[in-house]
């Protein structure tokens, strides 16, 4: 065994306080060490051919590099070590920068424990196997969760580099959130006018596949071999044999609140929810179909001249396998019915924003009028309220929800449009507008659109000779402000949708106190997250506006799509291994492991001539997090790379 | 039933008839006020503007008087009482520095073990509605009311644990228990200018007569209250803000004992229906209980 040290200045980040030349000298010294020296900064091109040459003169066969944190450079040295010729696991590091040199002051202590941690590197590197990468075959399509603006832009990015893509949507139609709004920010294109090609680009493209009024049911697997359970629910109406001539939903005699519309206009029982719907399909909603509830009706069965509708339809449990799965599941609102001061939710004439979207929309429930829901007349003093929910952390949420700036003023400026003699006043805590144009469409709004700003939170709303009367603060001017509005339209806040929890689990991605799905790094890998092949857009991630969900889509896309353009995917070696012989099947490891990555299996034991069960780790899925390995009563079960007898070295060198 | 009856001051004297109604509804219902022997003055609004260790310390001194009585709950009805005393709780329950503090200033040890309730609590909670309503020998029906709740009963909510802090209901509750209709209006919390009322009596005009046009608005005959500050500003003043502003109130201004006592058949004199001076008896007589 002929192990070589490289001890790294890292400038001065280690040097100045750990004196590295007698670190360097010191590790001469210990048992195995054929070579020592020290670099300025190791990880450069000059450093690792400093590495390649010293094992090629030494005939160095291990390696330990005394720098930073393998989180950072470990691959780097892997791969020197692979190119020096020595196998990428028979190289470990010492970590003497965050775990010593930063943290500490006293240059001869830091320079004792600097080589103590490296005696301790030294201790398990020789007991180092060397390990080969992984290789796991991958089915070449990709699951997208939620049908929404994110979704439909992640398919349109599958499919065109010719890979297949399902969307699984719980609505009747895709479309999300944004098919509901009416103008889009800082630009005022019609939301509709520029999704809906998307919309048509998803349902005729031969690689993409909707699922439609469907959820999701399971999911089992690892990257490059997901099995998604799917229950589509049952339409009552055939999705092959309907041309949506709608015929059916014209002649549906129930009404019913309209989804869609937000309760502002009203639903037949078999429907569409909008008429751009993908797929013009109706579906028959068998809580208030007559049908259904009372056995009595069945108009639309009669009428259909397709024979598509279908009372007895089941759902359906289908079972399709995927490479890697884009979560694209979206938001909801804040549901501002815990604030008190704003009347606990039961004036109805203060709305929230996406009210207003549908209102202003001209094929929504009013025409394009800005009506006050109370009572059908047209809203001329309207109070936007911002923030609520969002920077409140006593009864919401404490983080900002990001768009309601931008929607606020875009409601104020289409308020105006529609009605000329209308007036604005928003409510703010602070104007962030900080994306492209949006510093300026906010000044426009207040300066060409006359909408009145006024800094401060509204204290108290209540209803009085059918107005409602605002009272707030103005903190800039330190006036108490009462306005007298017809419609009060409050900012809410965005959240994730309920069941996300729901959903995180079942994909084994963790998720915050918000309920939002985390990604692996903020910063360096913001559309990853820790379970490979699992890969996040939108707003279930953090609150998002329509440019930023649609970047997110597409970067989630290039992320599955590097996966799909693989022959075969290459892992780490750095998983759990059963030792057949000594496994008792006890189990406990399946219990253990957070990412169902045990099996039980059954061998032939030579030995007992018997058949038996034992442990079996599935190396795709297994994160080599090491929770088996702790719980096996048998040490039966040992992580590679992290061996116990690895471990019980380094203890024992201490 | 048994509490430690904490009158505070204004109990003994302005607001006379809260106490004295308060009594005779107790008597009347089997619920013992044991009055605390030696009590003090909670500090009130005078005491938190000069000095913080102050207020906590005229509290909790009542507090630990209540607690050398066997009853060991306190019940009170005025509004700035039961808040103070729930305040000096809070602070003695959950901070140690002002506990520490306090205990020195008093040479007790003191950490919030005595229960204070409101008398308005104790109606509806302890006693339960259900066992009120079956106590009732006169209902008061036709009798519009608004219910006022000031801003000490409810607020800061954390503090004082006791109903909702937006939009409190007790007491509306309560109302429909003996037949009045409490009306739905959005003034229930709002400011009636409270100490103002002898320094800046012109915010009080301000203020109580927004309180009295919003109920009159909405058509209540009476407003019913739970605290003697609110009470006095609303009856006291009502003159001058007719005065001021050109009105014409009439508007009664009860404590909810008073109501409950008529209601459980109380002599309206032993309920100091006497005693206001808006006179409610007039509008008591017309809804046919007199």
């Amino acid at each position: 065994m002929k192990i070589g040290v490289f001890v790294c200045h890292c400038g001065t980040n280690i040097a100045a306080t750990v004196d590295v030349e007698r670190v360097s000298q010191e590790a001469a010294k210990e048992p195995r060490v054929k070579f020592s020296t020290t670099y300025r900064y190791m990880c450069s091109d000059p450093g690792q051919n400093l590495i390649k040459e010293a094992v090629k003169k030494h005939h160095l066969d291990r390696i330990v590099i005394a720098s930073c944190s393998p989180s950072l450079h470990e691959k780097t040295f892997r791969k020197c070590a692979e190119k020096a010729g020595v196998n990428p696991y028979l190289m470990e590091m010492a970590n003497i920068r965050e775990h010593c040199s930063w943290v500490h002051q006293d240059r001869v202590e830091a320079t004792a424990k600097a080589i103590e941690l490296i005696r301790l590197a030294l201790a398990k590197v020789s007991r180092n196997k060397p390990l080969e990468y992984l290789y796991i075959p991958i089915e070449k399509k990709v699951l997208i969760i939620g049908g929404g603006i994110a979704g439909i832009q992640s398919a349109i990015d599958i499919a065109f580099a010719n890979y297949p893509a399902v969307i699984l949507e719980r609505e009747p139609s895709i479309g999300g959130r944004m098919a509901r709004f009416d103008k889009t920010f800082p630009t005022l294109d019609c939301a509709a006018c520029i999704l809906t090609p998307k919309m048509v680009t998803v349902s005729q493209s031969k690689h993409v596949t909707m699922h439609t009024y469907s959820e999701i049911e399971g999911v089992k697997g690892h990257v490059g071999d997901f099995t998604v359970t799917i229950r589509k629910k049952a339409r009552s109406v055939d999705i092959n044999k309907c041309t949506g001539c709608g015929a059916c939903y014209n002649k549906c005699p129930v009404r019913v609140p309209s989804e869609f519309d937000m309760g502002l206009g009203k639903r037949t029982a078999i429907y569409i929810p909008f008429p751009q719907a993908v797929p013009n399909v109706p579906v028959i909603d068998r809580q208030n179909c007559l049908w259904f509830t009372k056995q009595k009706c069945g108009i639309c069965k009669k009428i259909c001249p397709f024979e598509a509708i279908d009372y007895d339809m089941q759902d359906e449990i289908i079972e399709e396998k995927f490479g890697a799965i884009i979560v694209a599941s979206g938001f909801t609102q804040f549901n501002h019915a815990v604030y008190g001061e704003y009347g606990y939710g039961k004036y109805k004439d203060a709305i929230t924003g996406l009210h207003f979207e549908r209102m202003a929309n001209s094929s929504g429930p009013t025409g394009g009028k800005i009506i006050r829901p109370s009572d059908g007349k047209e809203a001329r003093d309207v109070v936007f309220i911002q923030c609520v929910g969002s920077r409140d952390e006593q009864k919401g949420l404490s983080y900002c929800s990001r768009l309601c700036c931008m929607y606020t003023a875009k409601h104020a400026l289409l308020l105006k449009e529609h009605n000329k003699d209308a007036q604005a006043y928003v409510f703010y805590i602070d104007i962030r507008a900080a994306g492209k144009n949006y510093e300026e469409f906010v000044k426009k709004v207040q300066d060409e659109y006359g909408a009145v700003y006024l800094r401060g939170r509204v204290s108290r709303i209540f209803e009085k000779s059918g107005k409602l009367i605002v009272r707030g603060a103005d903190t800039l001017s330190g006036a108490q402000i009462e306005i007298k509005a017809d419609l009060v339209v409050l900012a809410t806040g965005l959240v994730a949708q309920p069941d996300a929890p729901g959903l995180a689990r079942m994909l084994h991605i963790p998720y915050d106190r918000n309920n939002l799905f985390t990604e692996a790094h903020p910063k360096l890998a913001p559309v990853e997250t820790i379970t490979s092949g699992v890969f996040l857009t939108g707003a279930c991630q953090s609150p998002k506006d329509i440019p930023d969900t649609v970047a997110t889509a597409s970067a989630a896309s290039v992320k599955a799509l590097g996966l799909m353009v693989q022959d075969r995917l290459q892992r780490e070696p750095l998983v759990a291994k059963v030792d057949a012989k000594t496994c008792s099947g006890c189990f406990a490891c399946i219990q253990a492991c957070s990412f169902t990555a045990i099996e039980e299996e059954e061998i032939e034991d030579k030995r007992l001539k018997k058949k038996r069960l034992i442990a079996k780790v599935l190396e795709g899925v297994c994160t080599g997090c090491g929770n088996c390995t702790a719980v096996c009563r048998m040490s039966a079960i040992d992580l590679e790379g992290f061996s116990n007898r690895q471990i019980m070295e380094e203890i024992e060198a201490l | 039933m048994r509490y430690a009856y904490f009158p505070g001051c204004s109990l003994h004297s302005t607001a006379k008839e809260y106490d004295l109604s308060t009594k005779a509804v107790a008597g009347t219902l089997g619920i013992e006020l044991i009055e605390i022997p030696e009590w003090i003055c909670c500090g009130a609004t005078p005491a938190h503007i000069t000095m913080h260790l102050l207020s906590l310390a005229l509290p909790v001194k009542n507090l630990l008087l209540a607690k050398k009585m066997d009853s060991y709950e306190v019940a009170t009805c005025c509004a700035a009482c039961f808040n103070r005393l729930k305040v000096a709780n809070h602070f003695m329950e959950n901070d140690s520095v002002h506990r520490d503090k306090v205990n020195e200033i008093i040479g007790e040890q003191y950490s919030g073990e005595v229960k204070v309730r409101h008398f308005l609590d104790i109606l509806i909670n302890v006693f339960w509605l259900k066992n009120l309503s079956e106590r009732i020998i006169k209902r008061l029906d036709n009798l519009k009311v608004a219910c006022y709740y000031g801003c000490l009963l409810t607020r800061p909510g954390e503090v004082t644990q006791f109903d909702d802090v937006e939009e409190p209901h007790l007491m509306d509750d309560l109302m429909k228990i003996l037949g009045v209709e409490p009306v739905d209006w959005p003034y229930k919390t709002e400011c009636c200018g409270a100490s103002f009322s002898l320094t800046k009596t012109d915010i009080v005009l301000k203020l109580s007569g927004d309180i009295l046009q919003m109920a009159y608005d909405e058509g209540a005959q009476a407003i019913v209250v739970a605290c003697p500050l609110c009470q006095s500003n609303l009856d006291l003043r009502q003159a001058m803000i007719n005065k001021k502003f050109k009105k014409n109130f009439d508007m009664p201004i009860l404590y909810f004992t008073q109501l409950v006592g008529l209601a459980l058949g109380i002599d309206p004199l032993k309920l100091g229906l006497n005693k206001h001076i808006v006179n409610p008896l007039k509008l008591i007589k017309s809804v046919g209980v007199l």
